[in-house]
């Protein structure tokens, strides 16, 4: 049997999770955060991309958790615990957050790292320790993470694709 | 027009009727700056999910040269002017009279940067005074910004605001097209037009739609 590295693909605001051999991976990650959660011994790993700090700022009635750092970490970790993970198993590595444009209203320009510090934030909460992280800078960023390597892959446009 | 769904076709046909007035003098401004023939049309105005606006502009991961600029006044809102690398060192070469300049390149001129500013103010510029003429609010534009990166990452950007009322945003896109160039070559550009969600009903009210 041939068994294809599929690769799992999150939108914008958007969440999922995955299993080895297969890689998950988000595009375009602006002032966004993407978070990945994995358990290193299970090989299960979710992925969240979030845009916003908190999900008080939701001015609409139907709110969609993966929007929102705080709301967004917690689903994802409980999507794992459906599928076995214990919380206290879980890591992270997060991506993101970056000052694409140095104008607009001052909330708007400082929306990146309210993002980063709204998702430290939240994982200290839940008491998942962050292993790595490349946030911050003036950049895009394209995210995958591998669950069978523990592995993110970020590549930035101008820059080395880093793994950490 | 109910609270659920507040925007009918019929609305969406009035946004591109707006789009349409303010292609045509962004077209006839940017034909004059080159001394080219430049057709600009609105191939759709559309609610769409946030992925699918990335879509709309060649997919999150492209690259692209994006200009981006806020309106403020009676209405608000975020609008974009994207170009695929080709197309913008196409646009940039032949407007500074440089073959070799390239936005790949690490260290940009700065000629050439701000040429591309200009080129957004320029378009921008027409494009809203268009709107502003025929809906009657007071619209002004904030000083365009560049970046140079993946289309996800720039765009995402002006959803911001967006994103604290919806999921979905309505895009008046314009497409750019230098007349007679053959497809491989040809110039291709969009425009994205992004009104925040509390500026929909100012819209159709100074048009009487509402």
């Amino acid at each position: 049997m041939v068994i294809l590295n599929e690769v799992i693909r999150v939108g914008i605001a958007d969440m999922n999770i995955v299993k080895e051999p297969m890689t998950i991976r988000t595009s375009g990650l602006g002032s966004c955060v993407g978070i990945v959660l994995y358990d290193e011994k299970k090989k299960i790993a979710g992925m969240v991309h979030i845009m916003l700090p908190d999900s008080n700022l939701g001015k609409s009635d139907r709110i969609n958790a993966a929007k929102f750092a705080d709301t967004g970490i917690y689903g994802l970790m409980e999507l794992l615990k459906a599928e076995g993970v214990r919380p206290m198993a879980l890591k992270a590595k997060i991506a993101g957050g970056s000052q694409m444009f140095q104008f607009g209203s001052s909330d708007t320009i400082r929306i990146g790292p309210r993002n980063v510090e709204a998702v430290k934030q939240e994982l200290k909460r839940l008491s998942i320790p962050i292993i790595a992280e490349d946030t911050g800078g003036s950049s895009g960023r394209t995210i995958e993470f591998n669950p069978s390597l523990s592995m993110l892959t970020i590549r930035t446009v101008n820059l080395r694709t880093k793994e950490i | 027009m109910n609270s659920e769904n507040p925007i009918s076709d019929m609305h969406l046909d009035v946004l591109k009727e707006v789009g349409n007035i303010g292609a045509a003098h962004a077209a006839t401004s940017l034909s004059q700056l080159l001394d080219r023939k430049i057709d600009m049309y609105v191939p759709d105005v559309k609610l769409v999910s946030f992925d699918e606006m990335f879509d709309l502009a060649g997919g999150a991961e492209t690259i692209v040269a994006g200009i981006f600029l806020r309106i403020e006044g009676d209405l608000s809102g975020s609008m974009f002017f994207v170009l695929p690398l080709k197309s913008a060192n196409h646009f940039i070469r032949k407007l500074i009279s440089d073959k070799t300049f390239d936005f790949a390149s690490p260290n940009l001129p700065e000629i050439g940067i701000s040429a591309m500013q200009e080129l957004g103010n320029i378009l921008s510029g027409s494009y809203l005074s268009a709107l502003s003429d025929f809906t009657g609010l007071k619209i002004y534009p904030t000083v365009p910004s560049l970046s140079v990166d993946m289309v996800g990452a720039i765009v995402s950007f002006g959803l911001i605001e967006v994103s604290h009322h919806s999921d979905e945003v309505i895009v008046i896109n314009t497409q750019i097209r230098e007349e007679g160039e053959d497809e491989a070559s040809g110039i291709e550009g969009h425009f994205f037009l992004l009104p925040d969600p509390s500026s929909y009903v100012t819209i159709f009210r100074s048009l009487g739609v509402m």
